[in-house]
């Protein structure tokens, strides 16, 4: 049966004027038609223009831009020509927009409820009691906690998830004929992201709504998207079903994509560890470390974020540091950067104490130990060129001067693979990618043993991250620099790290070689990350969501504590009485990899074996018996 | 048509491996101004101008009375033309806003310019340091700040008598401390940027670190504020010399000329308003200019300012 025809979108052109006046196109005669009741998904990287599409739909285009042709007609009415009077009568009723971040879009003086039914009642579509009854059926729907209460309460009083979740709310109350959808889970951790995709999906259905999905993720779109768009430089590369697109994708450009999809964290992806570089002395050790901010006090921290880390970073080697946000995975790396002095702990470089305090450090310490910051935009100063940014640590630490250092920038600059000419440029005249490795090139130039990685690739579209991990593989192949590598996305991690360390709350819950930790027995925090990274299957989500571990992991925050095992109220195989009193005890199991956990491997690997069944059935058998107890 | 497509599909991807990524960024922008900003760098060019040559192009002498009676309109006689009229002594209305250029302009200019190398040296030093020693210089500039300015600078020009130096010291010390303010502020945002951060962890020093990573990055957001304080600073001296308490007489100056010729505009003299609006060209030129270069430099700079 043909749906009905809700946006057709004909040969659509958008364009922009630059200061010189000349004309750009951005969008270059884009056709796609959205039915009712369905998901249409605009993928793309970051310059493809779909964003700027996707706001056509609400007859907008962002300053600077302008329609140059074509057709969106919404019920059949052209948005492109609409007069601007009328808009008002179609954005927040017709057509509902949300937002990327829902953080900046809630306004942290007015509570929740007013907001979601503002538009409702602002458009006479209903009366504050019918919106209001409304908004609580959306939460109902959207599986909010305590739906009744949740409209009273102010956006800084709800989790980031959740204020997601009420975005679609606000979004849907209204009742619109289509949602725009803008990367809405992309700032969120995994665990996260996939309680909202759920919500999303079961309101989508439940109230039959139109909507466009954009994002980078083709993962995401697998879950959510009925019908796939595929977008490069502002033209349509390929569309088709979900299933057409992610089962069988015919065009070059789309394989090309799928192929710079994470891939599902499991053992066996991570490179092999260059033996060469292998030396008795671990670069980078870190015992018993506890820190955090405000005042010390006898050895404990006015706010404690990471507790007892003990990790070994061995020469040539690649750590992977994993944990949602707030686990304190970027304190872990200002502590060993000297940036933030430990409170107590020692910290060691080739088996040399190390001063907490960066400035009681000496320069050839420091120089070993190079911290990468996470987004480039903010770590490169704007007002120098490429060259004396990668220039200063020559001269700083090496004394290098004039042609010297040039040859040597240049050979630097070759060694990230950017052309000699980049030198004279601005970091402003660089993509961001290309940033991200001048960003590594300045920590390259210091020559360091030990380049500690924060988030490098989170900012960047999938297959320039991908380029990033293979730069970055292939230097640690080239120089034996080790790495400490932190991430929020395990399959990333799996991919290029030799040994992961899983924090949870500042506490190390589970370490050792990828490998180990990528196979049973788990942690049952890492189970819960390795479950909650998307799968590019359609039907993932409704498998995943069976799984127990989730129904009780997700939709958490995480929470610091003292004692007991912080894991204990997200873990679905928490001991009352014992967990959340007694610090878990470390099991030790082969080649050093180590678990924190009250559970037995006995009981950790039962416990892979029934998620197992519930996933496959019985024929599939879950766990090797072969596998590691504890000794 | 399928030969078509997959030429295209080769086009794509030969374009993903050249960049491996994105295309470049477009080049950096020049700050081009629109005709309003340049037809007001022209006169605020044409005033410093008048300030360098404006004595030796004046037809008469600031102090010489040749006009033929005081508040005269434009007329000739022996001596030569009165373009403007004459002010209330009979001195030629234009050749003093010459001469006054130099003075209003030129003290102004020297207040801004000591104004700014007291309040960023501390401001910065006091966003770098922090602690007590901004605690220390912030509260002290509160105190200057928390006093009306006119009311500081007469009880400063009270107790050391009107010159020309004390006009200028008192002006800058006022202005110093809202300089301050900004200079720190601007200090404080870019202190917390990763590339500080990033010196900061390599073992850069202290003035390394002002010198290379905050000064350049505070350089244009603290130019445009310039130009800002340069009109209050003129304001200001032309309201003091209103006041009868800043440039002295004969010596002319634009704000002085105004409170001279008050009484003129009774007679309908125009004496009055000539040096007015002199200060106005002035000061609204550089206002125009401000508008124009925050404009272009994508607005923010102004939301800094404040």
């Amino acid at each position: 049966m043909e749906k009905e025809k809700l946006l057709e979108v004909r040969d659509l052109k958008i364009s922009a004027t630059n200061d010189d006046g000349e004309i750009i196109p951005i969008v270059k005669g884009v056709t796609f038609d959205v039915h009712k009741g369905e998901v249409v998904a605009l993928i793309g990287e970051s310059g493809s223009g779909k964003t700027t599409i996707s706001l056509a739909s609400l007859a907008y285009t962002k300053p600077g831009l302008h329609f140059a042709g074509g057709q969106a007609l919404l019920n059949g009415e052209d948005l492109l020509s609409i007069e601007p009077l009328r808009t008002r009568e179609l954005r927040g009723a017709k057509v509902a927009y949300l937002a990327q971040s829902a953080a900046a879009t809630f306004n942290p003086a007015i509570t929740i409820g007013e907001q979601v039914t503002e538009s409702a009642v602002l458009h006479g579509v209903m009366t504050q009691e019918e919106a209001t009854r409304r908004a609580e059926e959306l939460y109902h729907a959207l599986e909010l906690p305590e739906a009744d209460r949740i409209g009273y309460r102010y956006p800084h009083q709800v989790s980031g998830g959740q204020l997601q979740r009420l975005m679609a709310a606000m979004a849907l109350c209204g009742n619109p004929d289509l949602m725009v959808l803008d990367e809405p889970t992309t700032a969120l951790d995994v665990t996260t992201q996939i309680e909202v995709l759920k919500a999303f999906k079961k309101v989508i259905q439940e109230e039959n709504s139109a909507a466009i999905y954009v994002t980078h993720d083709l993962a995401v779109v697998a879950q959510i998207a009925d019908h796939i768009v595929v977008l490069y430089g502002g033209e349509i590369m390929e569309q088709g079903s979900s299933d057409q697109i992610i089962n069988n994708p015919s065009h070059a450009y789309t394989k090309r994509l799928m192929a710079a999809v994470r891939p599902t964290p499991q053992s066996g992806l991570g490179t092999e560890i260059g033996a060469e570089h292998d030396r008795d002395l671990p670069a980078v050790q870190v015992g018993n470390m506890t820190a955090g901010y405000g005042g010390i006090v006898s050895g404990e921290p006015k706010i404690t974020i990471l507790r007892d880390i003990d990790m070994d970073v061995k020469n040539g080697h690649v750590v992977g540091v994993i944990g949602e946000s707030g686990c304190g995975k970027s304190t872990l790396a200002r502590v060993i950067a000297g940036l933030l002095p430990q409170a107590r702990g020692s910290i060691k470089l080739d088996g040399k104490e190390l001063e907490g305090d960066l400035h009681g450090r000496k320069l050839e310490e420091l120089q070993k130990i190079q911290f990468v910051f996470q987004m480039a935009d903010t770590a490169l100063n704007p007002k120098q060129v490429i060259g004396d940014i990668i220039g200063r640590p020559l001269e700083f630490y090496h004394g290098l001067k004039g042609r010297q250092k040039h040859a040597k920038v240049v050979e630097i600059l070759e060694m990230v693979e950017l052309p000699a000419d980049f030198a004279t440029r601005y970091p402003m005249e660089l993509s961001g990618g290309q940033k991200q490795r001048i960003n590594m090139a300045r920590s390259l130039a210091a020559n360091p043993e030990v380049m500690l990685c924060d988030e490098v690739t989170s900012a960047l579209d999938s297959i320039v991250g991908a380029n990033v991990i293979k730069l970055l593989t292939s230097l640690r192949d080239r120089t034996g620099v080790s790495f400490v590598f932190i991430s929020h996305d395990l399959s990333t991690v799996a991919s290029f790290a030799d040994e992961i360390v899983v924090l949870y709350a500042g506490r190390v819950v589970e370490q050792g070689p990828t490998n180990e930790v990528l196979d049973p027995p788990f942690h049952p925090y890492t189970r819960l990350l390795i479950s909650s990274v998307p799968e590019l299957r359609i039907g993932w989500l409704e498998e995943t969501m069976q799984k127990r571990e989730m129904a009780v992991g997700i939709a958490k925050d995480v929470e610091i504590t003292a004692v007991g095992c912080p894991f204990f109220n997200r873990c679905p195989m928490g001991i009352e009485g014992k967990c959340e009193q007694e610090s878990p005890p470390v099991r030790n199991l082969e080649d050093g990899h180590q678990i924190s956990c009250h559970r037995t491997i006995e009981e950790l690997n039962q416990a892979e074996m029934e998620i197992q069944q519930v996933l496959h059935g019985y024929e599939k058998p879950g766990v090797d018996d072969s596998h590691p107890t504890a000794h | 048509m399928n030969e078509n497509k997959s030429t295209k599909e080769e086009a794509v991807l030969a374009e993903l491996d050249a960049f491996a990524e994105l295309p470049d960024a477009p080049p950096k922008r020049r700050i081009k101004l629109s005709w309003v900003g340049k037809l007001s760098v022209a006169v605020v060019a044409f005033w410093l101008v008048m300030c360098v040559i404006g004595p030796s192009i004046a037809p008469f002498h600031e102090m010489d009375m040749d006009g033929d009676d005081g508040f005269m309109d434009a007329h000739s006689n022996e001596y030569g033309t009165f373009h403007l009229g004459t002010d209330y002594l009979g001195r030629d209305t234009l050749s003093r806003i010459i001469f006054g250029a130099r003075n209003t302009i030129g003290i102004s200019l020297a207040s801004t310019i000591l104004a700014y190398l007291m309040g960023i040296t501390l401001g910065i030093l006091a966003a770098v340091k922090g602690g007590w020693i901004d605690m220390g210089i912030s509260r002290i500039n509160d105190a200057i700040l928390a006093l009306p300015t006119i009311m500081l600078g007469l009880i400063a020009i009270a107790w050391l008598g009107s010159s020309i130096p004390v006009l200028i010291g008192t002006a800058s010390i006022i202005y110093a401390s809202s300089v301050f303010r900004i200079a720190r502020a601007l200090g404080q945002d870019i202190m917390v940027q990763d590339f500080v951060e990033a010196a900061k962890a390599r073992g850069e020093g202290v003035w390394w670190i002002i010198r290379s990573e905050v000064l350049p990055n505070a350089a244009m957001p603290l130019a445009t504020d310039f130009g800002l304080r340069l009109v209050f600073v003129v304001l200001f001296i032309s309201s003091l010399s209103f006041l009868g308490l800043g440039v002295q007489p004969p010596a002319s100056d634009w704000g002085s000329m105004v409170r001279e010729n008050l009484q003129g505009l009774t007679y309908g003299s125009y004496a009055a308003i000539w040096p007015a609006f002199a200060i106005a060209t002035f000061t609204i030129a550089i206002n125009l200019i401000v508008d124009d270069v925050s404009a272009k430099s994508g607005g923010s700079l102004a939301k800094k300012m404040v």
